[in-house]
């Protein structure tokens, strides 16, 4: 993978994660991401084929909980949080096309 | 399956379909997947919710073992290689999930590579069956149900973070009656490992049809939509039918289908469109930091195996071995879970023609207290004419509904067994009081037969049986 993101790239990305960003910053972001996948760009030189892909740093696996029930949070409590709730629910504006 | 869909052409000649099918199956644990809530459908919105499946900052997901344990146990039914699974994080921004990701595999899952064999023999490639949690359920307001003119959202989140597998077959379905044979199969290997409890129209088991078209005999596969929303076996029949015909029409008009998500709209009979695949395909997957591995280790594995309790495909090659019928002749009882009775029933010594004949007719309601000793001892009385087929139907209702031994139960109820000696007594006063009857049936008019049967059971109070009735007439119409 070459170690360089274009600024359509960047721009792309902020707005799949609902990221509003200005021209300058999406120079500003454009120059730092490219500096962030340089480096990583560096561990693809290495040879790594006897080397185990890692999924996260720690030395775990299997850390379950047993299947049993523990009481919820109060509702009213919970929705009261919430800038509009109705009939128990609660009300966001109007979702735009489907759930993926 | 009752309504077949394929008694006409589908398709005209020369076009095949191309099915494959994602089944989203609830597990049916006490708990969600990653935290303690009540996994449990229809309760009040909103009451069965935490910081961890609202997705509150500060909040850790612990995956529920019983939930790992049954993903496991579907993917050995399914004949899948249980391997080390990997949770990811799948981004998009939707309010029926709060985190703003769904958990799910996605290069690493659980079960990869499986089967299932449907009745017929036809082996349907499982490509794999992940774990994932499910999300909220949203309500829009306003525009009549309609999602684009919606006013605002409603969200639930009882469902969010309820455990989930999907079952992904390969695109290798060619009719529609096969993928619901698919689906009833898969429905039944759930039931039989108690793993979920597949209630479609509750949606515990939810259908997910990608179909597409092509010249029959190619291999090539051409742009396919997927359909959802579907909530029935024979739902799935009309939208995969209506869809192809939909692909092969514009085909055939020098035009092609959009690659896109279809909703099923079952009273009007036809799909609609929905969101377009190619704003929504970049769901930037990448492993959850929260949650490691799950590797099941051999023994576990072992474990799962030497506990699977028997399999539809298995029950029905033993149930067809023993009752010397076809497959396809068991499915009812399979369905019913009564082929270990008739099984076990028939090696007690009851015929088998008559045996299955009881499940099919006269057992939907199940085996309730009904044991193979007792329901062999009645099928055999039965076979000896010691009981009229109704009163047969009477006493296996008691032995359902309360158990006992037959022969006591027919006592009980006045079912003596009428000799013949008594039906030839009464016959023969039938015919001195009515000649002319009579005299018709020797003539050959077979409508008087059920003049005289009919007199005969009111004579008796129902005890005779029709068919002793109707040989001893003829047997007097020879002499
Ligand atoms: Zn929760």
């Amino acid at each position: 993978m070459s170690g360089e993101i274009s600024r359509d790239e960047v721009a792309h990305v902020a707005s799949l994660a609902r990221l509003s960003i200005t021209d300058d910053e999406l120079t500003t972001f454009t120059d730092q991401l490219c500096v962030v996948l340089e480096t990583a760009a560096q561990l693809n030189a290495l040879d790594l084929d006897d080397v185990e892909p890692m999924a996260q740093p720690y030395p775990l696996a299997n850390v379950l909980r047993v299947d049993e029930i523990v009481p919820s949070l109060d509702r009213d409590e919970v929705l009261a949080q919430a800038p509009a709730a109705e009939d128990g629910r609660f009300r966001v504006p109007p979702a735009l096309g489907e759930a993926p | 399956m009752s309504d077949t869909t394929e008694t006409k052409q589908v398709l005209p000649d020369g076009w095949e379909m191309v099915i494959g099918l994602e089944v989203h199956v609830e597990l049916a644990t006490k708990t969600k997947l990653f935290c303690g809530c009540a996994n449990h459908f229809g309760d009040e919105p909103n009451t069965n919710i935490c910081p961890t499946c609202l997705g509150l900052p500060g909040s850790l997901p612990v995956p529920n073992e019983q939930a790992i344990h049954f993903a496991m146990v579907l993917g050995r039914a399914l004949g899948c290689s249980v391997e080390p699974g990997i949770f990811a994080r799948k981004n998009y921004f939707y309010p029926d999930m709060p985190k703003d990701y769904q958990t799910t595999q996605y290069e690493e899952p659980t079960n990869e590579h499986g089967a299932i064999t449907l009745p017929d023999g036809r082996v349907i490639a499982i490509e794999r069956a992940h774990i994932e949690e499910d999300t909220g359920k949203s309500t829009h307001l306003g525009g009549g149900g309609r999602i684009h003119d919606a006013t605002a959202t409603l969200v639930d989140y009882n469902r969010a973070g309820v455990p989930l597998v999907e079952v992904v077959s390969g695109p290798e379905m060619r009719t529609a009656d096969e993928a619901r044979a698919y689906v009833a199969e898969l429905r039944d290997i759930l039931l039989a490992t108690g793993v979920s409890d597949a209630r479609m129209e509750e949606g515990s088991m939810r259908v997910d049809a990608n179909v597409s078209v092509r010249p029959t005999g190619s291999d090539e596969l051409r742009t396919r939509c997927e359909i959802k929303n579907i909530n029935s076996l024979r739902s799935l029949g009309r939208a995969i039918n209506y869809e192809a015909r939909r692909h092969v029409d514009l085909w055939t008009n020098n035009d092609q289908p959009t690659q896109e998500t279809r909703h099923w709209d079952e009273e009007g009979g036809r799909t609609t469109s929905g969101r377009s695949k190619e704003d929504a395909e970049d769901y930037r997957y990448f492993a959850c930091p929260d949650l490691p591995p799950l590797v099941p280790t051999a023994e576990t594995i072992a474990d799962i195996d030497s506990s699977m309790p028997a399999l539809p495909a298995a029950r029905r090659a033993a149930l067809a071995e023993a009752a010397g019928v076809a497959e396809a002749d068991t499915l009812l009882a399979i369905e019913r879970g009564l082929d270990g009775l008739a099984c076990e029933t028939i090696a007690a010594g009851g015929d088998a023609t008559a045996v299955m004949k009881h499940v099919d007719q006269n057992l939907a309601e199940g085996q309730g207290k009904l044991t193979s000793a007792s329901f062999a001892a009645l099928v055999s009385m039965e076979a000896d004419g010691a009981l009229s087929s109704t009163q047969v139907k009477t006493v296996l209702a008691e032995l359902v509904a309360n158990g006992g031994d037959p022969a006591a139960i027919a006592a009980s109820m006045g079912f003596e067994a009428m000799d013949t000696g008594e039906l030839d007594g009464l016959l023969d006063q039938l015919i001195a009081d009515n000649p002319d009857e009579w005299g018709r049936f020797l003539e050959g008019d077979n409508k008087v037969q059920g003049f005289f049967v009919g007199q005969i059971m009111k004579a008796t109070q129902g005890k005779a049986d029709g068919k002793v009735v109707n040989q001893l007439m003829r047997q007097r119409a020879q002499d």
